[in-house]
C-alpha cells in the first residue's frame, strides 16, 4: 500500500517537473536545457520575496511565476531566435544561459538549508493505514489539476490548437497563419512557467539548492525521453513508469540505486523503442 | 535601426583572396621563400609558441601548472569540436571523458602498480572505449538524444561512486606516481596536444573524414552507400573521448589524486566556450580559445562558481553575436581583403 501511494506521488513529481521541458520541445523542436534553472530561480526569486519583502506567500508565487515566464519568453525572443534551426548553437546556447542562471545564484549566496520555503498546510493524514502529509496530497491534487488544464488549453482554446499545430507540422501551421516565432515564444513562456508551478509545488517539501535544478534537468531529461520526446501523454504515463521504478528499487534493492533508475530507463528505452511510448509519428524521423 | 539600414544600403562588402593566397594554393608555394613563409609561419608560430611557452614561465610555478590545465582542457576542446563540427554529435559532458581516463589511470597505477608511462595510454584507449560503450544506445539515433545523455552521465557519475562507495567513494583514489618533473610534465602534454591536432586536421581531410561530415550533413546517403553509420559515430566518440582521457589521465597524475571533482562542470563547460570563441570547425580554435579562457578562469578563482557563469555568459555572446570564432575572423583577414563596393 505504502509503495502505491508514494509510487503516485513521486510519479506526479516527475511528471512536474517534465511537463514544461517537453511542451517547449513538442512545439519548437527546442531540447530547453535551462529548465532545471527555471526551476530554482522560480523558488528563489519566490524566497526572496516572501523573506526579504514580506509579501504574502500567493502573490509572491504570482510574481515568481511571472518573472520566470518573463526571462524564458525573453531567452528565446532575443537569443534563440536569432540561431533558430541551428542545432549545435541551440542545444549549447540553452545550456550555457541554464547554467549562468544556476552558477550564477550559487555565486549570489544560494545555499542549502537557509532557502526553505513553508509548505502551504502543515499536518498530515492517514490514508489506509499509510502516513501521508498535506502538502504530498496537495502534489498530487495539483498536478493532476495542472494536467487536466494543460489538456483543456491545448484541447480547447484556439492559442492552445495553435500550439498544437505548430508541435505537428510546423510548415503547414505556418502555411494557415500561424506565427511560429511568436507562438515558440509563447510555448517557452508557458513552459518556464510550469518550471516556476513544480517548484513552487515542490520546493516546500525540501529546501531550495542549485543542486534540484540539475535534478530536475536530468529527470525531465528521463520521463521525455522514455515517454518520446514532445510527446505530452507519453511524458505523464513515462512519468509513472519511472515514478513506481524508483519507488520499487528503493524498497526492495536499497536508496542508493535510485539515482540510476532514470539513466537504466534512458538506456533501455533508446535500444527497445527509441521514439518512446507514445513517439509513434516521429519514428522513421529519428531512427537512421 | 532604419538608419543602420539605410547607411548599408547601395552597397555591400566585397572580399578577395590575397594573391600571396592564391599563388600559395599550388605546388608553385615552394618556388619562393615569402609564399613557404606565408603558408609555414602561422603553423610555426603556434608550435613553437607552445613549446616555448614552458621556458617562458619558468621564473611562474603557478603558471606553469595553468599551462599543463590550458593543454588538457585544448585536448577536450579539440576532441568536441571535431565530434560536433566533423561528425555531428554535441557532446555536453566532457567531464565524463576526463573522470574515465582520471579514474582508469589511477586504478591501473594504484591497484596494478603499473608505472605511469603505461598507465597514461592505457587510460587513454580504455577510457575511450568505457566512455563509446556509455554513449553506444544513443548513437543509432538521430536528432538530440546524444547530447541529453552525454549530459546526463557527468552530473550522475560523481552521485553514483558516492552511492556506491566505490573507487574511494568520496575521499576519491589517492597515491598516484607523479610526473618526474615538471618539464616532463608540460612536454608529454604539449606534444601530446600538438600531435593531436595536427593528427585530427589530417584525419578529416582523408576519406574516412569525408564520411564523418557525410554522417553530419546527410545520414541517408551514406547509409545509401552501404556505409554503417552507428560505426562511423562510434569511431568518432572514440577519438574524442580518447582524447578526454588522456587529459584526465595526465590531470590524475598531475594531482597524484583522482576523485569525484574530476566530473566537475568546468570540463564541460570550458570546451565548448573554447570552440565557440576560437571558432567552430577549425580545430585550431578551440586551442586559441583555451589559451584565453582557462588563464582568465584562473584569475576569477576567488569568486567561485561566478566563473561559470562568466564563461557561459561569454559563450552566449559569441554564440549570438559572432558565431564564426576569431580563428575564422583571423584566417579571413589573414588570406583575403575586403572593401565595400557600390551596387
Amino acid at each position: 500500500m505504502e509503495i502505491i501511494i508514494y509510487g503516485v506521488i513521486n510519479s506526479v513529481t516527475l511528471a512536474l517537473m517534465a511537463l514544461g521541458f517537453t511542451l517547449v520541445y513538442g512545439v519548437s523542436r527546442l531540447p530547453n536545457f535551462a529548465h532545471g534553472a527555471f526551476y530554482v530561480l522560480a523558488g528563489y526569486i519566490c524566497w526572496m520575496l516572501l523573506n526579504r519583502l514580506g509579501l504574502p506567500y500567493f502573490l509572491a508565487g504570482l510574481i515568481g511565476l511571472a518573472v520566470v515566464g518573463g526571462v524564458g519568453a525573453a531567452m528565446y525572443h532575443f537569443i534563440l531566435e536569432r540561431i533558430r534551426g541551428m542545432a549545435i548553437s541551440e542545444i549549447i546556447a540553452s545550456y550555457a544561459i541554464g547554467l549562468a542562471i544556476l552558477e550564477g545564484l550559487r555565486w549570489g549566496g544560494l545555499k542549502g538549508g537557509t532557502f526553505i520555503l513553508q509548505p502551504f498546510v502543515e499536518g498530515s493524514v492517514d490514508i489506509l493505514g499509510v502516513s501521508v502529509d498535506y502538502q504530498r496530497i496537495l502534489v498530487v491534487v495539483l498536478g493532476a489539476a495542472l494536467v487536466g488544464l494543460l489538456w483543456l488549453f491545448v484541447n480547447q482554446t484556439k492559442l492552445g490548437l495553435a500550439l498544437k499545430g505548430m508541435a505537428q507540422d510546423e510548415r503547414a501551421a505556418m502555411t494557415l497563419g500561424i506565427d511560429s516565432d511568436k507562438m515558440a515564444v509563447v510555448a517557452m513562456a508557458l513552459g518556464s512557467v510550469f518550471a516556476g508551478v513544480a517548484a513552487l509545488i515542490l520546493l516546500p517539501m525540501g529546501s531550495i539548492v542549485v543542486e534540484a535544478g540539475y535534478h530536475v534537468l536530468i529527470m525531465a531529461v528521463a520521463v521525455c525521453i522514455v515517454g518520446g520526446l514532445g510527446s505530452w501523454t507519453g511524458a505523464v504515463l513515462a512519468a509513472f513508469v519511472i515514478g513506481f521504478a524508483q519507488i520499487l528499487t528503493v524498497a526492495y534493492i536499497g536508496a542508493h540505486w535510485q539515482v540510476v533508475v532514470a539513466l537504466v530507463a534512458i538506456i533501455i528505452t533508446l535500444i527497445l523503442r527509441p521514439s518512446g511510448i507514445f513517439g509513434k509519428q516521429k519514428e522513421l524521423e529519428e531512427r537512421v | 535601426m532604419s538608419d543602420k539600414l539605410k547607411h548599408q544600403e547601395g552597397r555591400r562588402k566585397e572580399r578577395l583572396d590575397r594573391g600571396i593566397k592564391v599563388r600559395s594554393d599550388g605546388v608553385y608555394a615552394v618556388s619562393s621563400w615569402r609564399e613557404m613563409a606565408f603558408l609555414v609561419s602561422p603553423r610555426l608560430l603556434l608550435i613553437v609558441g607552445l613549446l616555448a611557452m614552458p621556458l617562458a614561465f619558468m621564473p611562474l610555478p603557478y603558471w606553469q601548472k595553468v599551462l599543463s590545465i590550458i593543454c588538457i582542457y585544448s585536448l577536450l576542446a579539440i576532441g568536441f569540436d571535431f565530434l560536433a563540427h566533423y561528425v555531428g554529435l554535441v557532446s555536453l559532458g566532457g567531464a565524463l571523458y576526463i573522470g574515465a581516463g582520471a579514474y582508469i589511470s589511477a586504478l591501473l597505477n594504484t591497484e596494478l602498480g603499473l608505472p605511469i608511462w603505461a598507465s597514461i595510454p592505457l587510460a587513454t584507449v580504455l577510457g575511450g572505449g568505457l566512455c563509446t560503450l556509455l554513449l553506444w544506445p544513443c548513437l543509432p539515433l538521430r536528432g538530440v538524444y546524444f547530447a541529453i545523455v552525454s549530459l546526463m552521465f557527468p552530473l550522475l557519475a560523481g552521485r553514483i561512486i558516492e552511492a556506491l562507495d566505490v573507487f574511494g567513494g568520496t575521499d576519491g583514489l589517492i597515491g598516484l606516481d607523479g610526473f618526474p618533473n615538471v618539464y616532463a610534465e608540460q612536454y608529454v602534454l604539449i606534444i601530446a596536444l600538438l600531435l593531436c591536432l595536427f593528427g585530427l586536421r589530417r584525419l578529416v581531410n582523408e576519406d574516412v573524414g569525408l564520411v564523418f561530415r557525410g554522417v553530419m550533413d546527410n545520414d541517408q546517403a551514406v547509409k545509401a552507400s552501404g556505409i554503417n553509420i552507428t560505426t562511423y559515430k562510434a569511431l568518432g566518440v572514440f577519438i574524442a573521448a580518447s582524447l578526454g582521457s588522456l587529459g584526465g589521465a595526465c590531470l590524475a597524475h598531475i594531482y597524484m589524486w583522482a576523485g569525484i571533482s574530476q566530473f566537475a562542470l568546468d570540463f564541460s563547460i570550458i570546451p565548448i566556450a573554447a570552440t565557440v570563441v576560437g571558432g567552430g570547425g577549425t580545430l585550431v580554435g578551440p586551442v586559441i580559445g583555451c589559451l584565453i579562457l582557462v588563464p582568465i578562469s584562473e584569475l576569477l578563482r576567488d569568486f567561485g562558481t561566478l566563473r561559470i557563469a562568466v564563461y557561459a555568459l561569454i559563450l552566449m555572446g559569441f554564440i549570438v553575436f559572432k558565431s564564426e570564432g576569431l580563428m575564422t575572423f583571423g584566417a579571413r583577414k589573414y588570406n583575403q581583403f575586403e572593401h565595400w563596393v557600390e551596387i
